[in-house]
């Protein structure tokens, strides 16, 4: 198990949410990555992205500038 | 032990796909749902843009569909594909500058590759017979089916009573007799199978999920295009022109004024690749400006910020003008009247 880090900040809605699935693609169960957004509807696009498709939402929380959101990858 | 039938359905998160997925869903078949992100689509980063706006749903309308229907969902950026199907559709534009008919056989021969690479069975749309003047006629939907390369795998369950018997049907993965025969531009059909199913809260937008059917964007696509002398665009163009007030004084330079903080927020982002004016003597928004303007176009360019700042009656007003990677410097102009602006200006 590794962790990784995608920085979309600076992507609008929905890329972090492809930026998130095209890189996910590429790890293994029970990997986890940590995506770091600006759009704060990303907050709720990737999160809702990670329930459709089976992963795990470890965490998703917004501060003043940032939404963070953390995933473990489930196959 | 018979083989699951697999289908991709396009959600564009409107009623129409959502409905034709879960019929097919219903018959058993595995259903998986594709979306395609050319730049133009309505919701996700215009969300959070401007107030009026804000009462809206703050949700990726293709994710929230895909969530009722608990499928998963493929988000496929197409943004650079697709800039030949609007730069060059072979069967034209609508009342605007949406190319639907072309639009829709790209994303379908998307779908189809997509399938072909995955190996699912068909291809699913939410189309109605007679519903979209350009793209959904009775006329034009074989023709989609034909120029996608998908032919037969193409099924339209809302109005597949309507067409010809396609592979899914022929091969009895799905029952005609299931299939709907919905046609025409009343949703009421819709409606009452979305009540059916139980489906509430769905999103319906009045002019359709892409920008391009809408009049004002379009005038300033056109515009865009105008001033550059070909029709190139980049992610940063079409974002750009979502927002602000365009007012081109020349064609080698525009401006885009920010109308609320909702926008100068979203167009900070663009401060350092932009030149950008900022009134400093009285509080005023925050503007920038596209394309090749030389000294005397900023000047005009401040007078035209300090028009829109608290400061429009003063006889002098004070901006900042910051070039990327430049610095800024100092200006002080006299505000422009309103009434020396032409209505030629305005985008």
């Amino acid at each position: 198990m590794a962790h990784f880090e995608l920085d979309a900040t600076g992507l609008l809605c929905p890329m972090p949410v492809i930026r998130t699935q095209d890189l996910v693609e590429d790890l293994s169960c029970g990997d986890t990555l940590e995506v770091l957004c600006t759009d704060p509807g990303a907050l709720n696009d990737v999160s809702a992205w990670c329930r459709i498709n089976g992963h795990k939402l470890i965490d998703a929380k917004q501060d003043e500038d940032r939404v963070i959101i953390k995933i473990q990858v489930m196959r | 032990m018979s083989r699951q039938i697999k289908a991709v359905s396009l959600i564009s998160g409107g009623l129409d796909s959502l409905l034709a997925t879960r019929v097919v869903m219903d018959q058993g078949v595995h259903v998986e749902g594709i979306n395609f992100f050319t730049g133009f689509c309505v919701e996700g980063h215009t969300h959070a843009i401007r107030k009026k706006d804000r009462a809206k749903p703050k949700r990726n309308n293709a994710l929230w569909v895909a969530e009722q229907l608990g499928i998963k969902l493929h988000i496929i950026d197409v943004i650079e594909d697709y800039k030949d199907v609007l730069i060059n559709p072979k069967h034209g534009y609508g009342a605007n500058m949406n190319p639907c008919h072309d639009c829709k056989t790209f994303m379908v021969s998307k779908a189809l590759e997509w399938i072909e690479r995955n190996e699912f069975d068909f291809i699913i749309t939410g189309e109605v017979v007679g519903q979209r003047p350009m793209s959904q006629r009775k006329d034009t939907m074989p023709v989609i089916a034909r120029e996608s390369g998908a032919g037969e795998r193409l099924l339209r369950p809302l109005c597949a009573q309507h067409l010809p018997e396609t592979l899914p049907e022929q091969m009895g993965w799905v029952m005609r007799e299931q299939l709907h025969d919905f046609h025409g531009r009343s949703r009421k059909p819709q409606m009452a199978l979305a009540q059916q199913y139980g489906f509430e809260d769905y999103a319906q937008p009045a002019g359709g999920c892409c920008f391009l059917t809408d009049e004002n964007y379009s005038k300033k696509l056109v515009d865009l295009w105008d001033a550059r002398g070909n029709r190139e665009y980049e992610m940063d163009d079409i974002m750009l022109l979502k927002v602000g007030r365009h007012i081109r004084p020349s064609r080698n330079f525009k401006l885009i004024v920010a109308r609320e903080e909702g926008e100068v927020n979203f167009m900070q982002g663009y401060r350092n690749r932009f030149i950008s004016i900022k009134t400093t003597s009285h509080s005023g928004p925050l503007v920038l400006v596209d394309g090749q303007p030389n000294e005397q176009d900023l000047q005009l360019a401040a007078r035209i910020t300090a028009r829109y700042s608290k400061g429009k009656l003063a006889d002098e007003v004070e901006l900042e003008v910051c070039r990327p990677d430049q610095g800024s410097m100092q200006v002080k102009v006299k505000p422009m009247p309103a009434a020396e602006m032409p209505e030629a200006w305005y985008v």
